[in-house]
């Protein structure tokens, strides 16, 4: 699970172009939207693209992805949970 | 036709890797370097912190760092700037990001096309993010031209002013197209340096500056 | 007192002599016409374009090949017309046509067309093949956006003054608005405004994965709206100065009094909460048609059926009408939306529903949204109407508001 959760911060600055974050910036259980890294409806998109492209998990509703992208904690469990890849 | 009612109070353009702010040269980078590093450069040299711009495509980096030096150095107040008019122009339209948008739906077994890309495949939000960053709530515009086009932009300004429906208008040129870039925007107002005019619109975009 | 938009006494709008439109509901304007008083939409499975979403989108296409339009302008076999030229074409003639115009030079004509597609269809069909078929390459130098413009430009015949502009889904009601300004100021005699954008695998694509579109017919301002379906279509007016009206006599269908653009400056595509940049349009375009809002008799909204779009319209709406908000329909229902297009088709809609005296029907709603009190025509209205209010907003935060009257 640690693995997978250093694979997601990485992934996250790089699809993100959260260019002065590393990933020791991102906390485990921190919001990732709202204050924390001030992502917006267009990064929540992103994540679902890249839960289908490198996981396999295809996300049909925009609203789904609220609560999934809670903190890296909370999206590294449902990828474990969910994915095909 | 001149007006002589109106003039440029600034001007600023980008271009072989000079900045120049009212015909000065601010900043003068390597000319080779790859446009996405001289933004990044750049950027880094307003000071400001503004992490959304790292999100936005190359033609909307350099609408919006234009517009910031612009901005920077002009007199106008908070007030004066949320009512501004913009009317900007270029001829490769949003043609480097349609792009990358293309290729991300080119290879079938490859097939994730970006929103965060896609956002971007239309040139005028760049007046988007310039309009977000400084709260500008003005007429906005953009033109697709062959080339520069002194006159389109001249009329639209000369227009919004008489009208009175802005003050000001920040008017200009941005493309991007791979490699090749470049911006040159300018305020008209009441008042100013220099008379504006079709004949000085052109001498600045082509020189810099204005010999009269 | 200077003569300015905002205090002009003698403002009697600018004439509106010709239009032309092609569509999912109708080939002409007579046909778009007919479709919306009997309520027939346009919507459905997607058959033009090889996408590979066909079966989880529903869109508005025009019912023609490009063979078939081609034939229709008898354009040569070697033509190198994108679909967005071809249907371009079509509308700006019977503009023309309906307008009375013989000999276009006779008067200072321009030509001023909004696009976001471009040649964009043809592109992304031959990329791949340009490098070894020689054949096809003759599509590469159409790509540009401001090509299929001067295609149409020649066409007409017009060379006075000949632009495009690209504001996303705002560009066809700015086009119309940067047409009646160069009248205004005598600069030009008359123009030819609109807009055209075909489908194409690259918006569909590009609005799928911002998971804005419904896999159902689109249901405007419906409390259970999923998302938009998109449309092809081009629409084209021929606006003319009240000297030449006068002087050839000519038959006006409306006039255009009032128009406005303001920025929402909240986000790159989604609409603030508060409507900020709808509400400053609306108010702008009343100012300058020097009329209140009590005097809209009907909003042709823009209405795409998005949560977001409908709910902050809503609200801009309100901010303008209170609690009078007159008779409103959102006409994508039929058509589809029509991005570059947009603001011009709505804008014949506007004209036939002044001309005819009718409320369209916004198809499909059911339940109010719940934040907004907030109801649109349902079945189609005959009704006293003497201003037309129509929305156009863009991606980038371009809001475009236009005004159409009787007199």
């Amino acid at each position: 699970m640690e693995a997978l959760k250093q694979e997601l911060k990485e992934s996250i600055i790089e699809q993100l172009n959260l260019e002065d974050f590393t990933p020791q910036d991102i906390e485990d259980n921190d919001a990732l939207f709202g204050d924390g890294l001030g992502l917006d409806s267009i990064d929540a998109l992103e994540l679902i693209v890249m839960m289908d492209k490198d996981y396999g998990i295809k996300l049909t509703d925009p609203d789904q992805g609220r609560e999934i992208f809670t903190s890296i904690t909370v999206l590294a469990d449902y990828i474990a949970q969910h994915r095909t890849k | 036709m001149s007006n002589k009612n109106y003039y440029i109070s600034t001007y600023c353009s980008l271009q072989n890797g000079a900045l120049f702010v009212n015909g000065k040269a601010t900043l003068e980078m390597d000319r080779s370097l790859p446009f996405i590093v001289l933004a990044k450069t750049i950027y880094k040299e307003t000071g400001i912190n503004y992490p959304k711009f790292f999100k936005m495509d190359n033609l909307s980096k350099l609408a919006f760092l234009t517009a910031e030096f612009l901005l920077e150095h002009s007199a106008l107040s908070e007030k004066d700037v949320q009512k501004m008019g913009i009317v900007l122009s270029n001829k490769s339209a949003s043609l480097d990001t349609d792009r990358k948008h293309q290729e991300s739906i080119s290879d079938d077994k490859n097939y994730y096309p970006s929103p965060a890309t896609f956002v971007y495949t239309l040139p005028n939000i760049g007046i988007g993010e310039i309009s977000i960053r400084h709260q500008i709530k003005g007429e906005n515009a953009f033109f697709v031209f062959n080339t520069f086009n002194a006159k389109g932009l001249f009329q639209y300004a000369a227009s919004l002013l008489a009208s009175k429906k802005s003050n000001h208008v920040l008017c200009g040129w941005v493309d991007v197209d791979k490699e090749e870039y470049k911006s040159y925007f300018y305020i008209v107002s009441k008042e100013g340096m220099y008379p504006h005019t079709e004949e000085v619109i052109n001498q600045l975009y082509i020189n810099n500056e204005w010999k009269p | 007192m200077p003569n300015t938009e905002l205090n002009n006494k003698d403002w009697g709008g600018i004439a509106i002599t010709g239009m032309g439109v092609i569509s999912a509901i109708g080939h002409t304007t007579a046909e778009n016409l007919e479709a919306l008083m009997a309520s027939n939409q346009g919507i459905a499975q997607v058959s033009n374009v090889a996408t590979r979403h066909h079966q989880q989108i529903r869109v508005g296409e025009i019912a023609n090949t490009n063979e078939e339009l081609a034939n229709e302008l008898l354009l040569p076999k070697d033509n190198n017309y994108s679909r967005t030229a071809l249907i371009g074409t079509v509308a700006a003639k019977e503009a023309l046509a309906q307008a009375g115009v013989t000999e276009i030079q006779e008067y200072k004509t321009g030509f001023i067309s909004a696009t976001s597609v471009g040649g964009m269809d043809m592109t992304e069909r031959y990329f791949a093949s340009y490098e070894n078929t020689p054949e096809v390459r003759k599509y590469i130098s159409s790509h540009h956006a401001a090509d299929g413009t001067q295609k149409i430009a020649e066409q007409l015949g017009i060379t006075e003054f000949v632009t495009t502009i690209s504001t996303a889904c705002s560009s066809a009601a700015n086009a119309i608005m940067l047409g009646a300004r160069l009248i205004r100021s005598g600069r030009l005699d008359r123009v030819v405004v609109g807009g055209v954008d075909c489908l194409s695998k690259f918006t569909i694509n590009g609005f799928k994965t911002l998971m804005i579109l419904s896999d159902e017919d689109c249901t405007p301002f419906d409390a259970h709206r999923k998302g938009l379906n998109l449309g092809e279509a081009a629409a084209y007016l021929v606006l003319e100065s009240q000297t030449l009206v006068a002087k050839e006599n000519k038959e006006v269908l409306a006039y255009l009094t009032g128009y406005a653009n303001a920025n929402d400056a909240f986000h790159q595509t989604a609409s603030s909460a508060n409507g900020e940049g709808a509400y400053l349009a609306m108010k702008k375009a009343l100012q300058v048609a020097r009329i209140d809002s009590n005097d809209i008799d009907y909003i042709n909204a823009h209405g795409t059926a998005t949560p977001n779009n409908d709910l902050s319209e809503g609200i801009a709406l309100e901010r303008i009408f209170g609690t009078r908000v007159p008779d409103f329909s959102s006409t994508k229902a039929f058509t589809g939306h029509t991005l570059a297009a947009a603001g011009a088709i709505e804008a014949v809609y506007s004209v036939l529903a002044l001309q005819h005296q009718v409320v369209f029907p916004n198809l499909h709603f059911k339940t109010p949204m719940p934040e907004v009190n907030l109801k649109p025509a349902m079945t189609l209205q005959k009704k006293n109407i003497q201003h037309v209010l129509s929305n156009s907003f863009g991606f980038g935060g371009n809001c475009s508001t236009l005004i159409f009257s009787k007199e």
